[in-house]
């Protein structure tokens, strides 16, 4: 699929609105778990990951469709910079604990769940 | 309307992020050694740098304009051009396709680049305050 205007287009949405959906469960996990830990970071990025295992085999139409929700939204719903900003606050703090729990699960759940996606979706 | 506020300037900032993220993917992918996920290590270690010199810029000049745009830059801007389901999958998809070694590589690789580049941005955003005054 060339990158035309249709594909900036599905992904800008998408992108928005995986976005906005990374805050909504960066509040609520805020207000339901608590700020000690990045709860909300690591939910999405856990959620992102298995939705894009299933998606990545599980799509096998449209180009467009895939740029749109992968891309796009999934894209945009997960992110490595928030991980790294709160892992750097954490250290910074002298929370080793919390600092490599969060990188390790992170890393661990988050491959394991695309790792699952992509067995789902077979 | 107000509570809506920050759903529309995370919305917008996350639009652009994941287009250039697009974008990036686009530059990068007529670079060689096409295996290894090039586009996302660098979306990824680039907003790792920006989001911390945004973050730490915002907190020493919390009435400036870095601080207003927050939502934007930070939690929009960067949290859409940074990706995490995508780097995920390209481990998965890299250790399913036989290459296990570059698999492990590729995430030993990424979390201490993250780290340093979120460090390394926090800093020049200190040491532009610093030569700032």
């Amino acid at each position: 699929m060339a990158i035309g205007v249709a594909s900036v287009m599905l992904v800008a949405v998408g992108g928005a609105l995986g976005g906005m959906g990374r805050l909504f469960v960066s509040r609520w996990a805020a207000a339901r778990l608590g700020t000690d830990f990045p709860w909300g970071t690591l939910i999405v990025n856990l959620a992102g990951a298995f939705l894009i295992g299933w998606l990545a085999v599980s799509l096998t139409v449209g180009a467009g469709l895939s740029l749109w929700l992968m891309t796009g939204i999934l894209g945009g719903f997960t992110t490595v910079s928030s991980f790294s900003l709160q892992t750097l606050d954490l250290m910074r703090e002298r929370r080793w604990m919390a600092a490599s729990a969060n990188v390790c699960l992170t890393l661990v759940l988050g491959i394991a769940a695309a790792a699952l996606g992509v067995e789902l979706g077979r | 309307m107000r509570r809506y506020m920050p759903y529309l300037e995370v919305g917008i900032g996350s639009a652009l992020g994941a287009v250039c993220r697009m974008l990036t993917g686009v530059a990068v992918g007529g670079m060689s050694m096409p295996v290894f996920p090039w586009a996302t290590l660098i979306v990824n270690v680039l907003g790792s740098w920006l989001i911390a010199r945004f973050a730490t810029h915002a907190m020493l000049n919390d009435s400036g304009h870095v601080a207003r745009l927050h939502g934007f830059l930070i939690a929009g801007f960067c949290g859409g051009f940074t990706t995490f389901s995508l780097f995920s999958l390209e481990a998965v998809q890299l250790a399913l396709d036989g290459h296990q070694a570059l698999a492990a590589g590729y995430v030993a690789l990424s979390v201490p680049l993250w780290l340093v580049a979120a460090w390394w941005g926090d800093s020049a955003a200190r040491r532009a305050q610093a030569r700032r005054g």
